[in-house]
């Protein structure tokens, strides 16, 4: 387990990684393992490369036997975008939580692009890219990859930051005495502290992700369609051919995929993470994972992983190292830059307000944009009618999930994983009910919102209630609270905390999903309930960029809003009140 | 501990004042300190929360820039200027980094080669008694032992000056205990190469047990309102009568009244409804009148053995024996407590009788109580928003100490029932609930 933690170790003599022992079993297992990994990437790597010809010479084929090469691919493109989001993180994290005029700009900006839907960026950024490698697939790749990027970066970030500012004013205060330069201060105290939040939204980030997988693969460019080998595109395929066994088997694999990484890679990670959790007593409950612990017991492990150690020791010997301690003193502000810095965001707001405004403007007018917030209204409605559906069936549930730990143990993982499946792979089924029995789009398409992102309040609400102290519950007990007396005074406070997180998380993925949701089809079956996410979908896929770019505004106007006068006042009322004291 | 070598300063502070806060609520921590610390001593830093004895401390380690004075460091005969670490009272230990990894971080900061950093880092856990624990991660480790780390973390740096922050009071008394035992052998027997300790704390007897000289600060704001030497042999006997009677002496300078505080005011900063107050809870207020009303004090209790009794450090004990005396149910004098006619009848009173009292108490003596009253008896709807009265406040201190002062207030006129308060609504308001 030592042998993983580049950060966490010091500086060691290389013979002593290279100690040789004769490698055990562990060793042969792990090796077959990450060696299976390292070719499947070289094979999937291979096929970036090509020509963009190939894509017309071998397109997509709806054949099972092609189907596990797809997986590879799309799952390559995954986690290329998770890399990618984990850089920008760090850097952009870091620098926002060390300058405070970046600081300025970033943090906002994360905050609103955490909630707000991305699909309307794919059409602009697709041209960009394939401009950078024309006639390679290489171009469309990173193109996929960027629209994947911006699912998943901007909650990592933003969780990275905040990280960075509550780091625990002692640990602060140590590292300052002894005057650590900055960059052994980030890899010793700022990155571990900020490891088991940060592999967390990771892992949100890739269920998120997802998601785009789907819209991100088959891309349109002006009248051609490009489509990447992968589940999306051969979702999309079996879409438009009503091939209904393809759509099994894309769910099946992508079940078998999400399972897959979610053994080999996160259940690992958070094993390992759980070393950077800041508390000073041992918690009673660790993350296990199968494979962390295999991946403990070798031998060999260490040497693979060097290239990650060594990068880590790189870094610390290359780090100048002031080892005198300085007494710090903020600078006295520097008056005119500080203006002038004001003054040039000023100038740039207005000019961006103004930029948008025209861009908007040209083409559309105030009408538009009141249909739109009538829109807007619409699937407000929907999300709120929905949130309240679900909670009033998962609420219950949970706690009686969560009241039983046994119950709890065996369902949180699976309701874990019911939140990262995509659900837009299951949205093709209900189009089918939907046409069959005639029923009204604008009414039914909706819990298609909902669909994956209720598991939110369900997995929340078995935390919270598996959280409820024993002894509340034994008073409740013994003085005899029952029924709705029981559900008033102990059940909902108790859960409340977690339900609210639940249910924010729940409610912005539902805003997102909107743009898939309503309006789906299949075959030449296309169905569209009104509402702004059906507006945006509708505004992408005929390269109307005002009306997209005003879509989104008032999305994003309505989550950040939402987010402002719903959940955070929840939020803030349950840290205040019911917290157990 | 005695020294014959010539006494050389360390560190030199003059004029240093430093202050919390902006514009109208800024907070004074510290006025006018002027300190020296020598070689071959150990110091204390004796006061009450808000003495601004860890702002001190933290100028003196450089994690802070005070507004005005200067801390000036001595260079000895080599030219190296002295260098200073510090031990936490939250220990401050990486919960990621194993007892080893620890205790080698300062070195690591200065670059020292790792053979070199691993030999200084065992040498100073086997010194600090740590020895078998060198692969422990802090959270499998006791509070002794983590706090054990934390010094080996300090003194492995060869500090001359170590910085202590309250060291020892997250520690049982036991443990707490053994660890200034072996902090003071270490120290006589000279096997650290520190040449001098600055200690702060708010426990007397530990101050008089460990230290050559002792500073005490008054509070609010900080200075240094008396300074002891201590020349009692080491080892230090807590119950020999020359230590017993220094206790008492500090003890009773720390009730002596700062002659600029108006008498009629009590000992509590500021004055009318801008008196900074502590929280202190009725509960206690009531338990500390029984306590001295009741055997072997009968009335009259000395402060130390009152500590000794309730186990209470002086950071808990001068909060409630002052408010106390703001209500005119106690009187501090010297080093002793005595208990005004009135609280020995409140000692033996009922609890309807004993409200009937507090509110009496509370109404003619706590401006601030005074206030919140009449409002509501001024308004016809008898409601007032919190939010009014913490505005006022916050006029005269920082936000922090107007919602402490606030808070207080709160709870002692709820339970005196002169008025109630709603937290949903924020709002004060006369109505009882029945």
């Amino acid at each position: 387990m030592k042998e993983m933690t580049p950060i966490a170790r010091g500086v060691r003599p290389f013979s002593r990684m290279l100690r040789l022992t004769a490698p055990n079993r562990a060793d042969a297992i792990a090796f077959v393992l990450l060696t299976g990994i390292a070719m499947l990437v070289f094979r999937g790597a291979e096929g970036i490369a090509e020509p963009l010809s190939r894509l017309r010479i071998e397109p997509v084929m709806l054949d099972p036997l092609y189907l596990p090469y797809y997986a590879l691919r799309t799952t390559l493109r995954m986690f290329a975008a998770l890399v990618a989001s984990l850089v920008f993180t760090l850097v952009v994290a870091t620098l926002a939580a060390r300058s405070r005029r970046a600081g300025q700009i970033i943090v906002p900006a994360l905050d609103i692009l955490q909630s707000v839907p991305i699909l309307g960026f794919l059409t602009f950024t697709v041209t960009f890219f394939m401009g950078l490698f024309p006639g390679r697939i290489l171009g469309v790749e990173l193109a996929a990859v960027f629209a994947i990027f911006t699912s998943q970066a901007w909650n990592m970030a933003f969780s990275f930051y905040q990280s960075l500012r509550s780091v625990p004013s002692d640990l602060d205060e140590v590292s300052r005495g002894f005057g650590l330069s900055p960059v052994r201060r980030f890899m010793r105290l700022d990155l571990p502290f900020a490891t088991p939040a940060l592999v967390w939204n990771m892992m949100m980030s890739m269920s998120g992700g997802w998601f785009f997988v789907v819209a991100s693969e088959a891309i349109t460019v002006g009248n051609t369609t490009v489509t990447l080998p992968g589940i999306g595109s051969w979702l999309a395929l079996a879409i438009a051919r009503e091939d209904f066994a393809a759509i099994g088997w894309a769910v099946g694999a992508m079940a078998v995929v999400i399972l897959l990484y979610d053994q080999l890679v996160f259940r690992p990670v958070v094993a390992w993470a759980d070393r950077f959790r800041f508390e000073q007593t041992a918690s009673t409950e660790r993350p296990r994972s199968w494979a962390y612990d295999l991946f403990r017991r070798t031998r060999l492990l260490p040497v693979l992983f060097l290239p990650l150690t060594g990068l880590g020791r790189l870094l610390l010997m290359l780090d100048p190292g002031s080892g005198r301690r300085r007494v710090t003193k903020e600078r006295p502000a520097n008056w005119i830059g500080e203006r002038a810095w004001q003054a040039l965001l000023i100038v740039a707001v207005i000019f961006a307000a103004w930029t948008i405004i025209g861009f908007v403007m040209r083409t559309l007018n105030w009408g538009d944009a009141l249909a739109v917030l009538g829109l807007a209204c619409l699937t407000m409605i929907r999300v709120l009618v929905l949130i309240a559906l679900a909670s009033l069936i998962w609420v219950p549930i949970g706690v009686w999930i969560g009241l039983r730990p046994k119950w709890a143990e065996r369902l949180q993982p699976v309701a874990q994983f019911l939140a990262a499946f995509p659900a837009n792979v299951l949205f093709p089924f209900a189009v089918i009910a939907i046409v069959h029995w005639k029923l009204s789009p604008d009414v039914w398409l909706s819990p298609l919102m909902i669909l994956g992102t209720q598991w939110y309040i369900l997995f929340n609400v078995i935390a919270g209630a598996s959280a409820i102290p024993t002894d509340l519950r034994e008073a409740a007990g013994m003085f005899g609270v029952k029924g709705w007396q029981w559900w008033r005074q102990v059940a909902l406070p108790g859960i409340f905390p977690y339900y609210v997180t639940g249910a924010l998380t729940a409610s912005g993925g539902s805003w997102n999903a909107s743009i898939v949701a309503e309006a789906v089809s299949w075959g030449n079956e296309r169905l569209e309930a009104s509402g702004l996410g059906a507006f945006i979908a509708k505004a992408t896929a005929a390269g109307d960029y005002p009306r997209v770019a005003l879509g989104i505004a008032v999305m994003s106007l309505f989550v950040i809003a939402f987010n402002r006068l719903l959940w955070r006042p929840l939020y803030a009322f349950a840290e205040r009140r019911l917290r157990p004291a | 501990m005695a020294t014959i070598a010539a006494t050389r300063p360390l560190v030199e502070l003059s004029n240093v004042r430093h202050h919390y806060g902006k514009g109208h609520g800024q907070m004074l921590v510290l006025d006018d300190v002027d300190l020296t610390l020598n070689e071959n001593e150990i110091v204390g830093l004796l006061g009450r929360s808000g003495s601004g004895k860890s702002t001190l401390l933290r100028s003196i380690a450089g994690l802070l820039r005070p507004d005005e004075g200067e801390v000036r460091f001595v260079s000895g005969e080599d030219g190296r200027e002295p260098s200073v670490s510090m031990v936490f009272q939250t220990f401050a230990l990486f919960p990621w980094l194993t007892v080893l990894q620890n205790v080698e971080l300062g070195l690591e900061a200065q670059r020292v080669p790792p053979e070199q950093r691993r030999t200084r880092a065992l040498a100073a856990i086997d010194l600090i008694g740590l020895d078998g624990f060198e692969n422990a991660y802090p959270k499998e480790l006791s509070g002794g032992m983590r706090q054990r780390v934390g010094l080996a973390r300090a003194i492995v740096v060869d500090p001359s000056l170590l910085l202590m922050d309250e060291p020892f009071s997250a520690l049982d008394v036991l443990t707490a205990e053994t660890l200034r035992t072996d902090l003071l052998d270490l120290w006589c027997e000279g096997r650290m190469s520190i040449k001098s300790i600055l200690i702060v704390t708010h426990n007397i007897e530990e101050a008089v047990l460990m230290c050559d000289r002792i500073l005490v600060f008054s509070s609010n704001p900080g200075r240094v309102a008396a300074e002891i030497k201590v020349d009692l042999p080491q080892p230090r006997d807590r119950l020999d009568p020359a230590f017993r009677a220094l206790v008492d002496d500090i003890y009773a300078r720390m009730t002596a009244r700062a002659p600029a505080a108006p008498v009629n005011d009590g000992l509590f900063p500021g004055t009318g409804i801008a008196m900074v107050l502590p929280v202190v809870s009725t509960n206690a207020l009531a338990g500390l009148i029984e306590e001295v009303d009741g055997a072997p004090f009968d009335g009259r209790a000395s402060m130390a053995d009152l500590a000794d009794q309730l186990q209470l450090e002086i950071d808990e004990l001068f909060p409630m024996a002052e408010t106390l005396q703001l209500m005119r149910l106690a009187e501090l004098t010297g080093a002793d407590i005595t208990l005004t006619p009135a609280a020995r009848h409140f000692a033996q009173a009922d609890v309807d009788a004993r409200k009937a009292m507090f509110a009496q108490a509370l109404l003619a003596y706590v401006p601030l109580a005074q206030h919140i009253r009449r409002i509501l008896d001024e308004r016809p709807s008898h409601v007032a928003p919190a939010r009014r009265f913490r505005d006022e406040l916050e006029d005269h201190m920082s936000p922090d100490y107007a919602a402490a002062a606030l808070n207080a207030v709160t709870h002692w006129g709820r339970y005196a029932e002169i008025f109630a308060y709603h937290e949903d609504a924020d709002q004060f308001s006369l109505d009882d609930p029945s």
